[in-house]
């Protein structure tokens, strides 16, 4: 198999999941390309992991009080779920329709809202919307639940909009008016909550939906130039017909999966990085009658998708690093303690999951990386990849061994990047790495005493590689 | 009054899960604590009287005597109109005075950045703890934040010294050289080298520290004690910040005895801290400032107290004009807030902008967002 086809694969893996060991990305590159894309794209029914083993390993799972429970259950899925590119797609919908657990204070509702990202996220994205508009922690976050026929409460019905679905603009015009998102607000009035059971002493129970027929606006509406008396159900599906809803859901993919875009707000004046591939994406939304698995079957099978000038043009997300740490050096595979203290990581990366700054989401790409940020990007990758007893750096060594008696500093250099990524390294931090491995001497691994010196020095090129700024991008 | 001080120095303690205010600062005459307290009420002779209506919890007696001197000083009532009773929602709004919106600009990264506009200093604040808290986050201001002093840096799994300096060397070596791969790679390229210098500034802060003063092996101990060896090694910090481990302060059960360990906790740790840079001859710089996000229902709930809006905050320091501000919340039951809270009376950012006016000696008005009256205790 050629360098060409692994380096594909390992991308695809990286891009529509959470990267993989590298006996997984060889066997996938003997399946064959357009076979790994299908099988991503049709996940099984079943939940992906065995949640058995994992509920009786952390009952607490079952039932997410706290936050943290509920972001660890998630770590420990990004890790260990077969169907990764269904699990992607939650951390997907995440960043887009975000609600935050810092306001809707109900940590078991928020999580709810995940697992029905992770359910439905490769959908229909009209059914997406609709589980959105009466999603109980999205109705909380965004203040629908003050929105009444008499007083109308925007915050929910100008988010869908702006943030969630049409966006602000496109081609240099407005896509909707203030009319329109009033229009839109009121078709949601009524879209509320039951009524909610005291907090105290068992913590808050998961809320949920109640359409309050009598506090809802049954008057005419004309919304995006079509007068009915629309609820908002009738509103969701104009939504979904408008160019500009394909053009959002083609840039949010493409900006995942492919490349950085900038942030929604400026979409109105900025053109996409590559409207070809924009286009397509949206032919296939309209083709398929809003379905997402349509839209990635195209995306992922592209050259746009394939071309290596995208290869490692993102910068990994905290999750990328956490998970994609994890599923290289093989570690919590299955249930063991100390997950929490991973599953915290990405929040001290500045990934607070089910916590997102704002409505807005994360601003992603280079704003990923700050001082503090980086640090902890830094230590907790070289930490994984420097830990020579852990089973995929073990794996590592062995392959490395493999490349000769005594490997040169370059072969071994080379080996070792080949074993992380593929990946490549500027020429300047390639000589700096060279010339330290020249410094410590051949790199023999015959004897007992060899070997072991043979693995510490696998492990400390590992760990200074992950310490590179190139090992920031995926 | 603007303090004259140089180069002033502003820590911040946040007591994470809402502190119980009338369980801090007790109105022990009012009869009607006892009738809102059957469960929690704290024993009238365990009470330290600091005014013949009100007294300190007796957990918090290392704290006396700053009251005696004249140096601590106690802000009643302190809230902000239509209290959010969410932890998260409410420390958002303390941390970026946006009670309307969500913010994402700390107060105190406009601080750090207004001591510092073009971030010459990488440790102008520092945060002790995990993370970017929101109080400290601002766009493009970096922010040290230290979860153990001690440990603290780059590549710290490595244990052998000159191994990790070795690796520290080459690291240096490969970020230096802005080779033109891209603005992004530039960017961390640069970013990891601020790291860099940060980290190894703030690893010889302990090789300076000479001190006997002994602090709580706690979270809040480790978090104070690194404060003060930050302080004392005199790396230009002005802005220091630490917060109690995650909701701590959210005493729904079990409050008495809780209430009363964390409460322990946080006095003796600040007691050790003033007594530490009393010692180094550092404290004349340092303001202390220490809130809640909210408070806590009147009423206790037989075990513990649920979520509340009025609190207490507490200011401390040579500088400080030690005394009461705001007023004590009325336990009038028509006096209380919609399902029985304290009602606020000072809003927290006069508070900030006494801190920020008069301490830090920069524009409050834009980084509270709006004028609000200095409280006067500084």
């Amino acid at each position: 198999m050629s360098d060409q086809q692994i380096s594909l694969m390992a991308h695809l893996l990286r891009r529509a999941g959470y990267g993989a060991s590298r006996d997984e990305i060889e066997a996938r590159v003997a399946q064959g390309y357009d076979s790994v894309v299908e099988e991503l794209l049709t996940p099984g029914d079943d939940p992906g992991i065995e949640e058995d083993l994992m509920y009786r390993a952390y009952p607490s799972y079952f039932d997410k009080a706290a936050i943290e429970t509920g972001q660890t259950e998630w770590v420990y899925r990004m890790i260990n779920n077969k169907y990764q590119l269904k699990e992607k797609m939650s951390l997907f919908w995440h960043t887009i329709l975000c609600a935050g657990d810092n306001k809707v204070d109900n940590a078991r509702t928020t999580a709810i809202q995940i697992d029905k990202f992770r359910d439905m996220g490769m959908g229909n994205f009209k059914d997406l919307l609709m589980m959105l508009s009466t999603d109980p922690a999205m109705l909380y976050y965004l203040d629908n639940i003050e929105s009444h026929k008499t007083a109308v409460n925007e915050n929910y019905g100008r988010e869908l909009l702006e943030l969630f679905s049409i966006g602000v603009g496109m081609d240099n015009e407005f896509n909707y008016t203030e009319d329109d998102v009033k229009a839109c607000a009121r078709a949601f009035t009524g879209w509320n909550l039951a009524p909610t059971i005291p907090v105290f002493p068992y913590g808050r129970t998961p809320f949920e939906f109640r359409f309050d027929p009598a506090d809802h606006d049954y008057g005419e509406k004309t919304f995006l130039g079509e007068t009915g008396n629309w609820d908002g159900g009738d509103i969701v599906d104009i939504i979904c017909k408008q160019p500009a809803t394909a053009r959002f859901v083609a840039r949010k993919l493409y900006d995942f999966f492919v490349a950085d875009e900038p942030p929604v707000p400026s979409w109105r004046l900025s053109e996409p990085r590559d409207m070809d591939a924009i286009k397509q994406l949206e032919k296939a939304y309209f083709d398929s009658g809003y379905e997402i698995t349509a839209m990635l079957r195209v995306l992922l099978n592209s050259d746009f998708f394939k071309d290596e000038g995208v290869h490692f043009a993102k910068v990994k997300s905290p999750a990328d690093v956490v998970i994609g740490t994890m599923r290289m050096v093989g570690d919590h595979l299955e249930p063991k303690p100390g997950l929490f203290f991973v599953a915290m990581e990405p929040k001290y990366m500045g990934l607070d999951l089910m916590n997102p700054p704002t409505v807005e989401g994360w601003h992603m790409g280079r704003e990923w990386i700050n001082s503090g940020s980086l640090i902890d990007r830094i230590n907790f990758a070289s930490s994984m990849l420097g830990n020579t007893e852990l089973p995929g750096v073990k794996s590592m060594i062995n392959r490395l061994m493999d490349i000769g008696e005594t490997p040169s500093s370059e072969q071994f250099l080379d080996g070792c990047l080949d074993l992380l990524g593929p990946m490549d390294l500027a020429d300047e931090t390639r000589g700096q790495l060279t010339d330290h491995l020249n410094a410590g001497g051949a790199l023999k691994h015959g004897t007992e005493v060899e070997q072991t010196e043979f693995a510490r020095r696998t492990g400390e090129t590992l760990q200074m590689i992950a310490t590179t700024s190139e090992f920031q991008f995926s | 009054m603007v303090s004259t001080v140089k180069d002033p120095v502003l820590a911040v303690i946040s007591l994470s899960g809402g502190n119980d205010g009338l369980n801090t600062v007790i109105p022990y005459n009012d009869p009607r604590y006892r009738d809102y307290r059957p469960a929690l009420g704290v024993p009238e002779e365990q009470i330290i009287p600091i005014t013949d209506q009100l007294g300190l919890h007796p957990a918090l007696a290392p704290l006396k005597k700053y009251w005696d001197e004249g140096h601590l000083a106690i802000i009643q009532g302190i809230g902000y109109p239509n209290g959010s009773l969410s932890h998260f929602r409410s420390m958002d709004i303390w941390a970026t005075c946006e009670p309307d919106e969500l913010g994402i600009t700390g107060w105190l990264g406009s601080v750090i950045h207004d001591v510092d506009p073009t971030g010459e200093n990488v440790l102008t604040g520092v945060n002790f703890g995990r993370g970017l808290p929101r109080s400290l986050a601002k766009e493009g201001v970096p922010v040290a934040s230290v979860g153990n002093l001690a440990s603290y840096g780059l590549l710290t799994d490595i244990g052998a010294d000159a191994q990790r300096t070795e690796a520290l060397d080459l690291f240096g070596r490969m970020y230096a050289p802005a080779i033109g791969q891209g603005a992004v790679d530039d960017y961390i390229r640069r970013t990891g080298m601020e790291a860099l210098k940060g980290a190894d500034i703030l690893s010889t802060a302990p090789g300076m520290y000479r001190s006997e003063i002994e602090y709580p092996s706690t979270a809040m101990g480790g978090y104070l004690r690194d404060m003060a060896q930050v302080h004392n090694a005199g790396f230009g910090t002005r802005v220091l910040f630490t917060t109690a481990p995650y909701n701590i302060f959210d005493t729904h059960a079990n409050q008495a005895v809780g209430h009363s360990n964390l409460l322990q906790d946080v006095s003796v740790s600040i007691d050790s801290f003033m007594a530490d840079i009393r010692q180094l001859g550092k404290s004349d710089n340092v303001t202390l400032f220490c809130y809640s996000e909210f408070g806590r229902r009147a009423m206790d709930n037989g075990s513990g107290t649920d979520h509340g809006t009025g609190g207490v905050a507490f200011a401390l320091g040579e500088h400080v004009k030690g005394g009461l501000y705001g007023e004590y919340p009325s336990l009038e039951p028509g006096k209380l807030e919609d399902g029985g809270n304290l009602q606020h009376n000072v809003d927290f950012r006069r508070a900030y902008t006494s801190l920020l006016d008069n301490w830090m000696g920069l524009d409050a008005k834009a980084i509270v967002g709006g004028n609000y009256e200095d409280l006067g205790f500084i």
